[in-house]
């Protein structure tokens, strides 16, 4: 048990940021009287917070890489309008209009990323100039709001995966499986890389730990199955998005060239620069990333509105960044994870969701919202200061 | 002026910093309207002991006392000292850069009443003032708009500013051009006349026998002597060199007897201009070779352009207007970018490992196979395993000091550091490895496992240069040495003539600055 103490001492960090999620879980749980975990809540919560979840796993990208990007909002607007208009006026097929809606992203991305990276000029800045031109170029082609989306299209955001295997009781069996696969899928790789690291004979976790960590994460997963099972729809299909997403999205920052490359330059640019690493291509890449990611987020949100709205997005690259500090990516960089950040973003749906289902005032909200980022920052530094100390 | 007359007398002078005795039992003693020089080499602690004098490092942080016009001082800060007239110019110039002259000569010391600055007093002062430094400038101009010897000089005029008695210069000709430093020499010599006294750190022995009246040398952290130069025995600079070296070969190395094959890398004609100040040369047509199997030294005081060297070398990641050719095994090769210096089989181990070598906040496995990942990525994804073999063989190999490969490079000591650094680009297989100061900062033990390293290079076939503030260590590791001084190779030293005193006598050769 001792080295099970250890081990969680050691990832303090890691394992603080779940355990706060499930206080807070917990905490609403009790004050809501079960309300909160109520099957179509927890449908809700991840329909409602997939725009952030997506923008999040850009932004913990570019955060990572030592910069921040001010337009996702603005771009979501932009992108979702152009989206709406694509559908309606101009009567597109809807896949066809998603893809475009994507490939525009790319340019956008590849706009900023052009004179952050080949420029020189700060991210901050041409992402602030960002924030203005494309809300701007959102006003102008959406006007206020382009309405009559095709039902498919909005059932990205607002449908659940149909119901092809009937009923267990009141579960759906869909989302049953679904579940299944995921505990699987996690035991399975969380296992190989267990074995692999013991082929080497390098540290692994104690197996007591081991053994927790993928009991407590099957509970989990489990719980939220059967809620989802007992919903209305079942498994939302924006979940199922986010879950591909992040699943890609962690390999690629663990496991490729590209994702390593983006670490290196975060924590030391010089040194990275001068181990050939070309650190214009990997902002650039960033950028072009976030930029997509940002139309997959406005693809959401445009079927979820179910029309092209011009003020769309507003603040949503504050919801993102907040969910990546939260998260535990470092401001100076270097420092990040996609699991962070999403685990961010719930603590922030979570609040949004309780506190709504307790009818605190939206002010009271926002101020509440902006404390506990402030305290997730400030436990970081004392944690950190800590053990550079020790 | 009496003999023993003196304005400044610091006694046993003794600065410790964690793990490092900077300073041991110096003394300095200045006599009144002299020119006093102080000599040495890299890390012989004439900064540190500068930095003492003006209470940089408060009063309490050293031992000894330092006694100033009779009276002891106990300097607290700069101010402390600068309000006993005791002034002193950094080497980095401390100017801001988008203030004017006139802002500049009087930050931190306003010409104002009640808060309010008088700025027409302060432009007339300030005019004053350049004139005594010679210089014509409007004190309006700012201080970015006007060169590194106009800078210096404005510097100057902010410590007349301030009634000086003493004025310490830190290497206050080490950017110059010759005709600026001759200007400031002249300077010098005229303040003597006029009263005040200079304490002036350099390493160019000819402005020094030029100008200074008495030189303390100072090696390892200690007083080595003082000589007078106007004294009844002329002393020449091999004089003064002789004191300066004779640094104690503590450290051992390993046997090694070189296999010498073909010429591997070849810089013909290379010069390099400074990357902000694009006028000034910092390499100036510099020819080096290095032959497979052969380790070659490059020996220089601080200033000299090694670094500079090697960096716009290693795809041009140091200077401006680099002209000149590198042959990689006698063909002309273009290396404008790091990967292409990574891909003719260049590598380039920098001498500030927290800075530009190591990304701290990683892993050892991730920094060891970070200049070669494409080795052990397929379809640009990263094969775990390989990874972790990689660094595994080379935590064995060179012994790296950490219980697993996961731990954070900036947890580790310097010598592990070191290790990993060079494990990083021995994994990148260079045919040329540029080692700038392999050893600096880390234990006597760990040295010597790294000179063990270098030689194993060297016995693979690898061609490496070594950069070294450390005579002993280049006389003992380099079968060849080349020394720079002020941009330009001065010599090249064969392991059997390889003196500290002849390597020294390359490295403090001047361009011979005309010297009123």
């Amino acid at each position: 048990m001792n080295a099970v103490r250890e081990y969680l001492g050691r990832n303090v960090r890691q394992y603080g940021i779940v355990a706060a999620l499930i206080v807070i879980v917990l905490f609403f749980q009790v004050k809501t009287d079960g309300r909160l975990l109520y099957p179509n809540n927890v449908a809700a919560l991840f329909q409602q917070n997939a725009y952030v979840m997506i923008l999040a796993i850009g932004m913990v990208m570019v955060i990572v890489a030592g910069h921040i990007d001010l337009s996702v909002g603005s771009v979501v607007a932009f992108t979702g309008g152009l989206c709406a208009i694509m559908l309606t006026r101009w009567d597109m097929p809807w896949l066809l209009a998603v893809v475009l809606t994507l490939l525009v992203g790319a340019l956008v991305g590849m706009w900023q990323g052009f004179w952050v990276a080949y420029v020189g000029i700060p991210a901050f800045i041409v992402t602030l100039a960002g924030m203005l031109i494309f809300r701007g170029l959102a006003i102008i082609l959406v006007g206020t709001t382009v309405a009559g989306l095709p039902k498919p299209f909005n059932a990205i955001s607002n449908g659940s995966l149909p119901n092809w295997f009937g009923f267990a009781g009141n579960l759906d069996v869909v989302t049953i499986c679904v579940g299944v696969i995921a505990i699987l899928a996690f035991a399975l790789t969380q296992w190989r890389s267990r074995a692999s690291l013991r082929k080497h004979e390098l540290a692994v976790e104690p197996m007591a730990a081991f053994v927790m960590k993928i009991v407590f994460t099957a509970v989990i997963i489990g719980l939220f199955t059967y809620w989802l099972a007992q919903s209305s729809g079942g498994t939302p299909i924006v979940l199922l998005i986010v879950g591909m997403l992040v699943i890609a999205y962690s390999f690629m920052l663990n496991r490729s060239v590209f994702g390593r490359h983006i670490y290196a330059v975060g924590g030391n640019r010089h040194a990275a620069v001068l181990s050939g690493v070309n650190s214009r291509r990997v902002d650039f890449g960033i950028f072009v990333n976030m930029g997509v990611l940002a139309a997959v987020a406005a693809v959401v949100t445009t079927a979820r509105a179910g029309a092209g709205v011009a003020t769309a997005g507003t603040n949503y690259e504050l919801d993102a960044i907040a969910a990546c500090f939260i998260g535990g990516a470092a401001v100076t960089g270097g420092v990040g994870k996609v699991s962070g950040a999403m685990i961010g973003a719930l603590i922030m749906g979570v609040l949004n969701m309780g506190l709504s289902i307790l009818a605190v005032d939206a002010a009271w909200q926002q101020s509440i919202k902006g404390l506990v980022l402030l305290a997730a920052v400030a436990f970081d530094m004392v944690n950190k200061r800590r053990s550079s100390v020790g | 002026m009496g003999d023993n007359d003196y304005i400044l007398e610091m006694r046993e002078i003794t600065k410790e910093f964690p793990g490092v005795k900077a300073l041991s039992d110096v003394t300095l003693n200045v006599r009144r309207g002299e020119v006093h020089a102080i000599c040495g080499e890299n890390g012989a602690g004439k900064s540190t002991l500068m930095n003492v004098l003006s209470g940089v490092y408060p009063h309490g942080s050293y031992d000894g006392t330092i006694v100033l016009d009779g009276k002891d001082c106990e300097f607290r800060s700069i101010r402390d000292s600068e309000a006993r007239g005791v002034v002193i110019i950094h080497q980095e110039l401390a100017l801001i850069p988008y203030l004017s002259i006139a802002e500049n000569i009087f930050l931190g010391n306003e010409k104002s009443s009640a808060g309010i600055i008088d700025w027409n007093q302060a432009l007339h002062d300030a005019a004053d003032l350049l004139a005594r430094v010679g210089l014509k400038d409007n004190p309006q101009v700012k201080a970015m708009d006007i060169g590194v010897g106009k800078q210096q000089l404005v510097e100057i005029a902010k410590a007349l500013s301030k009634k000086v008695d003493l004025l310490i210069l830190d290497e206050p000709t080490a950017a110059l051009n010759d005709e600026d430093s001759a200007h400031l020499l002249s300077l010098i010599a005229q303040f003597r006349d006029n009263g005040i006294t200079c304490i002036i750190i350099s390493h160019k022995l000819n402005e020094i026998s030029a100008i200074a009246d008495r030189v303390t040398i100072i090696r390892d952290g200690s007083t080595i002597e003082t000589l007078d130069l106007h004294g009844p025995e002329p002393v020449t600079e091999d004089r003064i060199i002789r004191s300066m070296v004779g640094r104690s070969m503590d450290s051992r190395f390993p046997e090694h007897t070189p296999v010498i094959g073909a010429e591997v890398l070849r810089v013909e004609h290379w010069t390099v201009h400074h990357p902000v100040d694009s006028e000034r040369l910092v390499v100036e047509d510099a020819n080096i070779s290095v032959h497979a199997g052969e380790i070659v030294g490059l020996a220089g005081l601080m200033g000299a352009g090694r670094t500079e060297l090697a960096m716009s070398v290693f795809g041009r990641s140091y200077g401006s207007r680099i002209s000149g050719t590198v042959y990689k095994d006698g063909e002309p090769v273009r290396m404008r970018t790091v990967s292409e210096a990574i891909g003719h089989g260049v590598a380039y181990a920098t001498e500030d490992r927290k800075r530009y070598g190591l990304n701290l906040i990683q892993t050892i496995r991730e920094n060891i196979s970070a200049s070669a990942l494409g080795k052990v990525a397929r379809w640009g994804i990263v094969e775990a395993e390989a990874e972790i073999k990689v660094a595994e063989k080379y935590r064995a190999e060179f012994r790296i000091k950490s219980p697993t490969i996961e731990a954070v490079v900036g947890k580790l000591s310097g010598g592990n550091q070191q290790k990993v650094v060079l494990s990083k680009w021995v994994y990148s297989d260079p045919d040329v490895l540029i080692l700038d100061e392999p050893t600096r900062g880390i234990d006597v033990g760990a040295k010597y496992e790294i000179y063990g390293i270098i030689n194993a290079l060297a016995d693979l076939g690898k061609a490496v240069i070594v950069i070294s503030s450390e005579l002993p260590e280049l006389i003992g590791l380099c079968d060849r040495t080349y020394a720079m001084s002020q941009g330009r190779i001065t010599g090249e030293v064969a392991r059997a003539d390889a003196t500290q005193e002849s390597l020294m006598h390359y490295m403090t050769m001047g361009k011979g600055a005309a010297v009123r």
